[in-house]
């Protein structure tokens, strides 16, 4: 008789806490770190480590990480299919691949942002301090854990007010050592951006200084799935998983992104307070130069305050999604190749 | 006293948001004081209110130095005080983390702008500024290290402590930090409270400001001439951690010295009551941040002690 292992104590005890059934395996839930809240209760971040059945320890390992930002669904809808395709085939997992579905996971039971209780984001709070407050101590934990990956994707969803495409966002301080992955990601569109200091305090800045090569994806709106979206971000994370040789599936067809350094990106503020009706219906691409991208209405006197027109050829790549908005309010983000 | 709209942001439904400054004096631009950045601030506005009301007085009385202004701003964000939230209520946005501003980009970062516009170039800037956790300070001046800093003019406003500390990447669009790079000495003041009035700090906040202002020569006022800072960086301040949850009763004070092995908080079953944890001090030194939320989650820091200090 053999005695378990205390992984395999914390994989019981997590399939007995989470009803989660073990129909092979592969993967294991663990706690990566807890905080006791004030009454009887814990706040856990999981993570589903899934690796081969023969591992020798010496597989590329691949981090999905999603929901620092609690009004942000698609990456549950993404790591639920991730997870699932893998359990499907097992057999087909030549590498390591630890999924973080929810790193603030308070937020997101509330469809808050941040964390409920400071209004913090907690995206600017790492690579954390493991002497800090909660969030500091929760962020610090979590970057432990993934360091020693080979790559890490952390999935975003905008936020409650701006619909995005489908893009990876990458800091141009590690843009040489990100694109190539970028550009397998089956993103319609890859921006990269120049350098701010208070974007040092996120996830990804932190993890590739710390030498974890990390892409940011954007798509959606916050508190919404996005099937189709996710389905586009799914088969480019199956993509990537393939070319570090973690998965010996088939292959999926990705698109060729448009890249942001060919061109130029024009925000569109509103001139106005009202509300904004946009004129491209349920998706955003390409438009031209003088089309309609919608209108700022007041609805007190029946007018038009203000026409939005595209300035120049390209793709609307984000657009307003709450119709409330004031002077300043961004409408709508276009590339536009020079 | 010349009040004035310095901006104004219009509304959908809601009267024009506008931020109002009130200027004392005439000539170079000596100081300016900011008040609630945050819409939970209200101790903040209370203290800016405070102050305009004196300085008035010091106003009709020739108190005022001769080409030396002072501007105050009590607040630049109304609609959130209205409506208790801390953020720019549309966009849920901070916008002490939108400085130095932009007048091409979102409601936040153009009141940023503008009021970056309205308060560059003044000698000395002052701003009441909160902590995001549930606690209370010893009242004290708070500098970040950007090269500009000036320890010694912090002194002067008579208050226990000078706290120093370096920038993390999220203060780097404070206003403060824009203040220091570009050429304000600026300053930010800690009471303790937030989304109370708390009315000893609030006349202690006045006093350390106007104490300032008369050692600057920006205003003749006679008070008492206030502490000798000890001037400390945030680094050294240890912190002491709750390692479990629960009911919470502190049992020290800001400024109450202690000594290592001494029961200083202690954290109750919420169901059963029973005493679940004594917390000790871990060093010798004075109390300079407490936790004050009747309850408390496991990891959260309960204080901050100055070690080796004592009264």
């Amino acid at each position: 008789m053999s005695f378990p292992t205390i992984a395999h104590c914390i994989k019981s005890y997590t399939m007995i806490r989470y009803n989660y059934l073990c129909i092979n395996e592969v993967d294991m839930i663990n706690e990566v770190v807890s905080v006791k809240m004030p009454v009887k209760e814990k706040i856990r971040i999981l993570k589903n480590h899934f690796e081969p059945e023969n591992a020798t320890g010496r597989e590329a390992r691949l981090s999905l990480v999603t929901g620092i930002h609690g009004d942000e669904l698609d990456g549950q809808y993404v790591c639920y299919e991730v997870i699932r395709q893998i359990k499907a085939h097992p057999e087909l997992l030549t590498g390591t691949v630890d999924v973080y579905p929810c790193i603030n996971p308070l937020g997101m039971d509330m469809g808050a942002r941040g964390i409920p209780m400071f209004d913090l984001d907690m995206n600017r709070v790492f690579p954390g301090d493991n002497n800090g407050a909660m969030a500091e101590y929760v962020a610090a934990e979590v970057v432990n854990d993934i360091i020693g990956s080979d790559l890490c994707i952390d999935v975003h969803s905008s936020n409650v007010y701006i619909k995005e495409a489908p893009q990876v966002r990458l800091n141009e301080d590690c843009a040489d050592k990100l694109l190539p992955y970028a550009k397998i990601m089956n993103a319609d569109f890859v921006w990269v951006y120049s350098s701010i200091t208070v974007r040092e305090a996120t996830l990804a800045y932190s993890l590739n200084k710390l030498g974890v090569p990390t892409l940011v994806t954007e798509m959606g709106v916050g508190l919404r799935i996005n099937n189709a979206y996710c389905r586009q971000l799914i088969d480019g994370i199956f993509n990537i998983m393939i070319e570090l040789g973690i998965w010996q599936g088939e292959r999926p067809a990705v698109k060729e992104p448009i890249m942001s350094t060919e061109g130029q990106v024009d925000f569109i503020h509103a001139e106005h307070a009202g509300l904004f009706v946009s004129a491209l219906g349920e998706q955003m691409g390409h438009i031209k130069k003088g089309e309609r991208i919608g209108d700022i209405i007041s609805p007190v006197d029946g007018e038009i305050l203000q026409e939005i027109i595209s300035p120049a050829d390209g793709i609307v790549f984000s657009l307003r999604e709450n119709p409330v908005i004031y002077k300043g309010t961004l409408l709508a983000r276009v590339y536009a190749v020079r | 006293m010349h009040k004035e709209v310095l901006f104004s942001v219009e509304g959908l439904y809601r009267e024009d948001n506008e931020i109002t400054g009130y200027r004392f004096g005439h000539g170079e631009k000596a100081a300016c004081i900011i008040g609630a950045m945050r819409g939970n601030e209200l101790q903040q506005l209370y203290i800016c209110s405070q102050l305009i009301r004196t300085l008035k007085t010091l106003e009709e009385h020739g108190a005022i130095s001769h080409n030396k202004e002072i501007l105050v701003v009590p607040t630049v964000n109304m609609y959130g005080i209205n409506v208790e939230k801390r953020f720019w209520p549309i966009d849920n946005v901070d916008i002490n983390r939108c400085f130095p501003g932009d007048m091409n980009a979102d409601s936040p970062k153009r009141i940023a702008k503008a009021l970056f516009d309205s308060v560059q170039g003044y000698s000395y800037g002052i701003q009441f500024a909160s902590f995001y956790m549930p606690g209370d300070f010893i009242p004290h001046v708070r500098m970040m290290e950007t090269g500009f800093q000036s320890p010694s003019l912090a002194n002067l406003f008579g208050l226990q402590y000078v706290v120093t500390r370096k920038p993390k990447p999220m203060d780097t669009v404070t206003l403060n930090y824009s203040w220091q790079m570009n050429g304000t000495n600026a300053f930010s003041i800690y009471t303790n409270a937030t989304d109370t009035v708390d009315e000893k700090s609030a006349r202690q906040a006045v006093s350390a400001v106007l104490r300032f202002l008369t050692r600057m020569g920006i205003v003749k006022y006679n008070n008492h001439s206030g502490y000798i800072a000890s001037v400390i960086e945030e680094h050294e301040l240890m912190p002491v951690k709750s390692d479990t949850a629960g009911f919470y009763k502190r049992l020290k004070e800001p400024g109450d010295p202690v000594y290592h092995g001494d029961v200083i908080a202690q954290v109750t079953d919420p169901y059963e009551g029973e005493i679940i944890k004594e917390i000790k001090s871990p060093t010798d030194g004075i109390i300079f941040f407490a936790h004050t939320a009747p309850m408390v989650m496991e990891n959260a820091v309960i204080y901050k002690i100055i070690r080796r200090m004592h009264e």
